[in-house]
């Protein structure tokens, strides 16, 4: 009886602790932990049409998937799409990061014009876009005929729609990378650059030597956020293509939302869903594990 | 540092340059959006003149206002709900001790890497079961609880000197006012990143009010686009452009009055 009650006494803290944490914890019980284990558990199961397990059908879905031609055709166009955007996305956001920390007059204005495209949202993005590929009255069409090319199909020609929809995304993403890459420089202390002058070094010596070295964390910061968003592309997919034409740009995200809320397989798209966890998983693991060897810190 | 002349002219230029290449879409559909219809087939980039037509179609064609107000709503109680909730959980794991308390931080981390598509089937079966489809609470109640938030707010309170939780708890205040009275505002940076942060992301959320509303009542702008997008696309690109310029403006201005702020609290909550 006594120790109970110094037991009772003692964990007060703990108590407590716990009634700060109760709503977090609540929230992410009910719409992260449960959800994860339910989509893992859907996945083996042929569902009804309300979405209730009806037929237990062990790892059927993902032999499916593994032999549909749509899946694996999806996920080569994911896998081209971050191919397409993350690169390319973080070495232009990387050289508008090392322009505008130069320090001129004005250059917060600039700036603000580099990190507008974080105040875009998807929708609106896509939408202007969908206006700059309209084949007739689009401006890209319009200036390829200015200069005697020849007209392309933007949206509807398979060869050009996932590239379309990279150019536009690399677009969207620009204004985070930017931020958070110019916050990085910033954070580069300038004795560093105050030596190395002295000693005659050049710009690129110094860009090689100590801007990319010390910016190393955040750069490979921004490319597993690159990574991991462009595995979860859906926006710019839905208003720009609806995943096609002939399915070039049906990216995982879209798959699995025309296979649940479409189709009403939620089994097969649960199996989708838990292969896009772990592809994010081990691209978040590969993050952590070879960021902190390879990555110098200050 | 000091730049040379040439080199200074260079990258003026490529600045300049850069900078409204990447401008260049926000511009062009704030111009096409005073344009008639006639100007937009001639492919013009300025408009001869400035005309407000198309803003008063779209405000008529949709019910854009109330969807304004929706997204307002929205936003707000994201950002409130998230302030409220990462704050109290971020003090838990500063201020106080106690068992399992990493553990529950590892938790806490691990959302981060589940992809919210990947749990979003069961999300919107769970909302239906509350028979919150349609509802501000549908819409705004999954997203209170945040890992980067409660991270970012911990990383701020850590700096906090544990002298003046001793001196606070010897003046015989209580645990919530300590946190009320002098964690809060000591943290108001943070705060207030992490509110800008809120508030944007949730304004531009896009397949979560998709899936989960189904008439104008709570409707977001976002899927007002869509819908607009799909309604009007072969003929009025004005109104159709109106209609993003009117849905951009609160984030862009947000953006560029905090940008500063969001940057540097950003990269903190990232890297640190």
């Amino acid at each position: 009886m006594n120790t109970a009650g110094s037991f009772w006494r003692r964990s007060i803290n703990g108590r407590t602790a716990l009634l700060y944490l109760l709503p977090s914890i609540i929230l992410f019980t009910v719409f992260v932990f449960y959800p994860m284990f339910r989509t893992i558990y859907l996945s083996f199961f042929l569902t009804d049409q309300a979405g209730n397990a009806a037929i237990q059908v062990g790892f059927e879905n993902y032999q499916y998937l593994l032999g549909s031609s749509e899946f694996l055709n999806s996920m080569k166009a994911t896998l081209l799409f971050v191919l397409y955007t993350v690169p390319i996305g973080v070495i232009l956001a990387l050289f508008f990061a090392l322009l505008a920390n130069e320090k001129l007059k004005g250059i917060g204005f600039f700036r603000t014009l580099y990190s507008s495209t974080m105040g875009v949202s998807v929708a609106a993005s896509s939408v202007i876009w969908l206006f700059m590929f309209n084949p007739s009255i689009g401006m890209f069409n319009r200036l390829l005929q200015a200069v005697g090319l020849p007209q392309i199909q933007w949206l509807l020609d398979p060869e050009w729609a996932l590239l379309s929809v990279s150019m536009s995304t690399i677009w969207m993403n620009i204004g985070f990378s930017f931020l958070i890459l110019l916050g990085g420089l910033q954070n580069i202390d300038e004795h560093l650059y105050e030596s190395s002058r002295i000693d005659g070094a050049g710009y690129f010596y110094r860009l090689r030597r100590i801007t990319l070295p010390m910016l190393s964390p955040t750069l490979f910061f921004i490319i597993t956020i690159s990574l991991i968003n462009a595995f979860q592309t859906f926006g710019q997919i839905d208003i720009l293509t609806k995943g096609g034409p002939s399915q070039s740009t049906n990216l995982i995200v879209y798959s699995i939302y025309r296979e649940a809320f479409i189709n009403y397989q939620f089994g097969t798209a649960s199996a989708q869903a838990v292969i896009l966890f772990i592809i994010i998983l081990i691209v978040t693991i590969l993050q952590f594990k070879l960021g902190e060897r390879k990555v110098h810190y200050q | 540092m000091k730049t040379s002349l040439p080199a200074k002219i260079w990258i003026y230029f490529l600045l300049i340059v850069t900078s409204l290449l990447v401008f260049f879409p926000v511009l062009y559909a704030f111009m096409i959006s005073f344009m008639t219809a006639p100007e937009i087939i001639q492919g013009r980039f300025f408009p001869k003149e400035i005309s407000l037509e198309n803003y008063a179609k779209v405000f008529d064609r949709l019910p854009l206002l109330s969807y304004l107000l929706n997204s307002f709503i929205v936003s707000i109680s994201v950002m409130l709900g998230q302030l409220v909730v990462c704050s109290l959980a971020a003090y838990a794991f500063v201020f106080f001790k106690f068992k399992g308390r990493d553990f529950i931080f590892f938790l806490f981390i691990s959302t981060m890497m589940i992809p919210w598509e990947a749990t979003m089937i069961p999300n919107v079966f769970t909302i239906r079961k509350l028979d919150w489809f349609n509802t501000y609470q549908g819409l705004t109640l999954p997203f209170f609880a945040l890992a980067f938030g409660t991270f970012l707010l911990r990383q701020h309170f850590l700096t906090i000197p544990k002298e003046l939780h001793e001196a606070s708890q010897i003046a015989g205040l209580s645990r919530f006012k300590f946190f009320w009275k002098v964690v809060l505002p000591i943290s108001k940076t943070s705060l207030v990143t992490l509110g800008a942060y809120g508030f944007l992301t949730t304004w531009n959320m896009y397949l979560w009010p998709l899936l989960i509303t189904t008439n104008q009542s709570v409707r977001t702008v976002q899927i007002g686009l869509k819908q607009l997008q799909s309604q009007e696309i072969a003929t009025e690109w004005g109104v159709v452009m109106a209609g993003v310029i009117v849905v951009i403006i609160p984030t862009l201005l947000l953006l560029f009055i905090g940008q500063k702020q969001l940057q540097k609290g950003l990269s903190q909550g990232a890297l640190k």
